[in-house]
């Protein structure tokens, strides 16, 4: 009866444990989500996405920076999509039994983990510096270092977990490897593939250090993408340290801009991922 | 337009000298009547898996229009023996398989052969339905589109005359767009059963294709496979020895890798020749 009274009393302690450690976090989580909300709120108004960005002591939006996020959001997305599917394509596919498929994969995590800071000063050293001023595209290829390994990893998790008897079942037809992948496997892993897309979209929304290097920002409105171009979370950087109260106001709009964004981005990723086909 | 599968000999090469038996034709059997033709011939086959030998040396022949079971315990490389007959193994690595597997007189392990016409040729249906993730129609269409390019109509009546021949018409014929996923499982196991004849196969490889389905669905597959062997080699391999015997004409009992014994089903069942094949038919092992 000794031993039961000390298991119950060490899995009460664990428990408890447990459920501090889980508020803890949750209450930081909130008490972030709660002050964004609080403060940004009030700067989510109509000009917010229609005028451009101010000089200290007058009116204005974000429109700029918002035009500048999307646009190397999604060029970004374009370019590191398909060499992040296709590269999750041959680890999952081509690459197996290969010795070069566990180096290809060793690198991805190393990329995967990099510290967004360093792909921005990659980029500005390659790109940057030879072409002599900040530039979207450099924007563009620094987000786009940062969506390809998170494709990579998704894309080759979702197409391990395609059952092995689909794939020799489309063989057995005689379909060649590309046809089964394209048309069987890719069919049965699509949820989890644009999933890992959707993910790799909300990272580089609100990502700053690659930009900083690269894009810089832009006071005024510039479609350009071989100059400098606004984009939110550089502006909210520069706005949120600014000593002027209605760029702070700014500052919050954009940052609660992009969490909704970002939130939203999640949760239909996993909508999506939810129906998923594939569950018999 | 339809791409001619590969080049076939002219005359079915001559049954290899069978140590085990030469089929007797019984009189009981009416649709037996015709002489059977030999499709395979097997010679000396090892299979090494990672140094491992699942298959030591196996020796038989297949008959055309004829349904031939191999049954055996678990393990005994049986469906490893299937799988080599339309080189399925070839999808991983490590794994080999010597000897000679000659398909109307013509050697299939030789390294020249196109895989991908083979599979074409010796169709395969798997132990778990395999729908893919499409439309009924589309799991069809996808094979026969492999090969041949025909016009709308035409496809249409190859999948319907599939769905016909697979007895699952009736059935899917009001949702020919619905994903193939949202059959049960018997209709999916006919639905890959279609999918494969659809492909027009001269041999079908089963491999325990009703081990996941309830006994209606295992009774309509078996009066398919009686159905179907009107017009192809059919080779199923079963752990269920009732359905061995009831739905093939020769019978081969593996064991450890070794066949130890081929026979027209009939005789097999009722006096086999070797001492382990009879403890496994009664019962007393495997």
């Amino acid at each position: 009866m000794n031993l039961y009274t000390r298991r119950r009393a060490s899995n009460a302690l664990i428990l408890a444990l447990s459920f501090a450690a889980t508020a803890g976090g949750l209450i930081v989580l909130f008490l972030i989500l709660g002050s964004l909300l609080w403060n940004g709120i009030p700067a989510l108004k109509g000009t917010l996405f229609t005028k451009m960005t101010p000089p200290p002591g007058s009116q204005g939006g974000l429109l700029n920076p918002i035009f500048g996020s999307i646009v190397m959001t999604t060029v970004a997305t374009l370019l590191g999509t398909p060499i992040g599917i296709l590269t999750g394509t041959f680890l999952a596919e081509f690459g197996r039994g290969s010795r070069i498929a566990p180096a290809v994969r060793f690198v991805n995590d190393i990329l995967l983990s990099a510290p967004s800071i360093v792909i921005g000063l990659f980029v500005y050293e390659v790109m940057v510096v030879p072409m002599g001023h900040f530039s979207a595209w450099a924007g563009v290829v620094a987000l786009a270092i940062i969506v390809i390994p998170v494709v990579v990893r998704t894309t080759e998790n979702v197409l391990v977990l395609v059952p092995a008897s689909l794939r020799e079942a489309a063989s057995a037809l005689g379909a060649p490897q590309w046809k089964v992948i394209v048309v069987v496997t890719y069919r049965a892993a699509i949820q989890g593939i644009l999933t890992g897309v959707m993910l790799a979209i909300a990272r580089i929304a609100g990502e700053t250090a690659p930009l900083l290097f690269t894009a810089l920002n832009n006071q005024f409105w510039s479609a350009n993408m071989n100059g400098p171009m606004a984009n939110l979370p550089v502006v909210i950087f520069q706005f949120a340290l600014s000593p002027y109260a209605d760029w702070q106001v700014l500052a919050w709009g954009g940052a609660a801009l992009i969490t909704f964004t970002i939130l939203i981005l999640n949760i239909v990723a996993r909508w999506v991922a939810s129906r998923s086909s594939f569950s018999q | 337009m339809s791409i001619e599968i590969a080049p076939m000999a002219t005359t079915a090469p001559t049954p290899p000298r069978m140590p085990l038996s030469t089929p007797v034709i019984p009189n009981d059997k009416p649709r037996n009547i015709e002489k059977p033709v030999t499709k395979v011939v097997v010679k000396d086959l090892h299979f090494h898996y990672r140094g491992f030998e699942a298959v030591k040396g196996v020796t038989f022949s297949l008959y055309d229009k004829r349904v031939t079971a191999f049954i055996g315990p678990s393990g005994c490389g049986k469906s490893t023996l299937l799988r080599c007959l339309n080189r399925m193994y070839e999808l991983y690595p490590d794994q080999r398989a010597t000897g000679e597997i000659l398909i109307d007189g013509r050697n299939i392990l030789d390294p020249g052969v196109d895989l991908n016409l083979l599979r074409a040729r010796v169709g395969m249906v798997f132990q778990k339905p395999t729908p893919f993730p499409m439309s009924i129609y589309d799991n069809i269409a996808f094979g026969v589109r492999l090969y041949e390019r025909l016009p709308a109509q035409e496809l249409d009546e190859r999948v319907e005359e599939a769905l016909r021949r697979a007895a699952l018409w009736d059935e899917a014929k009001d949702k020919l767009k619905e994903s193939g996923l949202s059959l049960s499982g018997g209709q999916q196991q006919r639905l890959c059963i279609a999918r494969a004849i659809a492909v027009r196969p001269e041999v079908l490889l089963l491999d325990e294709p009703c081990s996941a389905l309830d006994p209606i669905s295992t009774q309509r597959i078996e009066e398919l496979i009686a159905e179907l062997k009107s017009d192809y080699c059919i080779v199923i391999v079963t752990h269920n020895m009732q359905q061995a015997a009831r739905s093939s004409d020769y019978t081969a009992f593996m064991y450890i890798g070794e066949m130890i014994e081929f026979d027209e089903t009939e005789a097999m069942f009722t006096h086999p020749k070797q001492r382990q094949t009879e403890d496994y038919i009664t019962g007393r092992f495997g």
